[in-house]
């Protein structure tokens, strides 16, 4: 329970300094709207020259795009922030100062960050996923929502298990500051159902950086595509995924000595 | 005192080719400098390309899709086409990286401005020599991204050696043009500290108008029209479809003078605009 409450005053203390900074609020608002309207314009072109991509209507496909916002905003919130500090810290020696508090390291050094304004694509990603499910006939079934939520959170976890992994690659390699943008980039594919991309493109944003799971998957639920073998698989690679995170995450550690903090 | 106005003359003369000379000395020095230096990046500027394929490849398998689903071909775009559009999509954006309005900003606010203002040359020279230099690595570096992209997506490719005259002009000719948009648009930095939501705007116009986002033929036609208006065409749709496309050699050399249009109002504005910013302009820091 101790993490939990380290997580919370961690919460805190960032939503408290980022409140500080309301323009930044602003700021974020424009961008989200552009990025929004960028998103709704590429969709409104697709279908202004076909009827269905790939089985998907565009009802559907908004919905992809709003579940992609809604996760990019949760990424971006929590994950990304975390991750690129712990890199940072990393190459400059200042993980000591979280490896000597007497809790667990993983814990610590994902829970430190938080950019509150970023929740701005949260509600907006919502919002955009409100909309594509109403125009959508059939509704959504109560174990469809079930599914939905459960397919969300596990690929917020494969996302995050995704960045430690790769943060923790810093142990090694010094040089990392494109990695956010190659991540962006990548993320992007996600506006898309996975279906549509060539195997090794599909098998690569699916299990080597798990967008599929994260975007598609909760898609899929919502549109009473998903088979309970695709979320048994989503179950089964997140927890090995986790497993095998921590395990590397413990591995990258014992080969840090720390650079003169 | 009939015989001072000629020497005068003379020395001006000499003066401006000295002055000629100088500033390709400049040139060829700031170049090798930037070469050098990117090479030894070449890991970062790899990853950096890297990244931006995800965007053109997501185009691609998008309209791939939809070209495929109606036997072969979107408003008479084939998928070799799509193909072929998006892989030269790659080296054009990358020629399209300029010295961007938003650092000016930063070379406002960290004072390297003062430095640049020492110097006998405007700053414009310095940043068009450094990213001309930079993109000879660029373009060494995207040939076998070229290859790779070309093996999975087969693209259909069959320039005349005309097109491929045009096109190598054409990619030079779309870095100066975006070149001076991004630098007079950076010339806002100096009257206003948020000029990040004007950039964001001009962007987003920007992919949407100049070919970015889809061949402008997918457009409808009110876009096409608006576009025809404006310069951003010509610095991304114009130097892809001399390549790939099938324009005639006149429709080639209207392409190329509009560009040098385009490039002589950029200039215009930016001279304008930075005559009146320097006067502006008061030194923070150092």
């Amino acid at each position: 329970m101790n993490a939990f409450r380290v997580t919370w005053l961690f919460f805190k203390v960032g939503v408290l300094n980022e409140l500080q900074y309301r323009v930044n609020f602003v700021v974020q608002l424009f961008q989200s709207a552009i990025a929004l309207t960028v998103g709704l314009v590429v969709l409104a072109l697709v279908y202004s020259h076909t009827d269905e991509l790939n089985g998907w209507s565009q009802p559907e496909l908004i919905c992809v795009l709003g579940i992609q916002i809604l996760m990019g905003g949760a990424i971006k919130t929590y994950i990304q922030p975390n991750m690129t500090r712990l890199i940072d810290d990393i190459r400059e020696g200042k993980l000591d100062y979280a490896l000597t508090k007497p809790e667990d390291a993983q814990m610590l050094v994902s829970v430190r960050e938080v950019r509150i304004w970023q929740v701005v694509d949260l509600v907006s990603g919502s919002i955009v996923l409100g909309v594509g499910l109403s125009q959508i006939a059939e509704g959504v079934g109560g174990l469809d929502a079930l599914a939905f939520v459960a397919a969300l959170v596990l690929g917020a976890v494969m996302i995050y298990c995704f960045w430690l992994v790769i943060a923790t690659v810093a142990f090694w390699v010094v040089n990392m500051w494109t990695v956010v943008e190659l991540f962006d980039g990548i993320y992007l594919t996600g506006r898309f159902p996975v279906g549509i991309y060539p195997g090794w493109l599909r098998y690569s944003v699916t299990f080597l950086v798990p967008i599929a799971f994260a975007v598609t998957v909760p898609a899929e639920a919502l549109t009473s595509r998903l088979d309970w073998q695709t979320l048994a698989l989503a179950v089964g690679f997140a927890v090995a995924l986790f497993a095998a995170t921590r395990w590397f995450w413990r591995f990258g550690l014992r080969n840090y000595t720390g650079a003169s903090a | 005192m009939s015989v001072q106005p000629t020497a005068i003359d003379l020395s001006a003369e000499l003066h401006e080719s000295g002055r000629l000379r100088s500033l390709a000395a400049l040139y060829l020095a700031t170049m090798r400098m930037a070469i050098q230096t990117q090479i030894q990046y070449r890991a970062a500027n790899y990853f950096y390309m890297l990244g931006m394929i995800a965007e053109p490849v997501i185009y691609l398998v998008v309209w791939t899709t939809i070209a495929k689903q109606q036997g072969g071909s979107v408003q008479g775009l084939t998928v070799g086409y799509f193909a072929a559009y998006y892989i030269v999509w790659t080296l054009v954006r990358n020629m399209n990286v300029v010295f961007g309005a938003p650092y000016w900003e930063h070379r406002i606010r960290e004072g390297e401005l003062n430095r640049d203002l020492l110097r006998p040359v405007l700053p414009l020279h310095y940043d068009i020599a450094y990213f001309a230099g930079w993109k000879i690595v660029v373009i060494l570096f995207w040939i076998p991204l070229a290859v790779g992209l070309s093996l999975v997506f087969e693209p259909t490719l069959d320039p005349r050696a005309f097109e491929i005259l045009v096109f190598a002009v054409a990619i030079w000719g779309a870095y100066l043009l975006r070149t001076m948009l991004q630098e007079s648009l950076g010339m806002l930095c100096f009257w206003t500290t948020r000029g990040a939501a004007i950039f964001d705007l001009y962007m987003t116009t920007e992919l949407l108008l100049s070919g970015r986002l889809v061949p402008l033929p997918l457009m409808p036609d009110w876009v096409q029209d608006i576009a025809r208006f404006l310069p951003f065409q010509y610095a991304f749709f114009f130097p892809i479809e001399s390549l790939v496309g099938d324009l005639s050699n006149a429709e080639l050399l209207r392409g190329l003078a509009a560009q040098l249009v385009w490039i002589v109002i950029g200039l215009a504005i930016f001279r304008l605009a930075w005559k009146h910013a320097i006067k502006r302009y008061s030194a923070v820091g150092g």
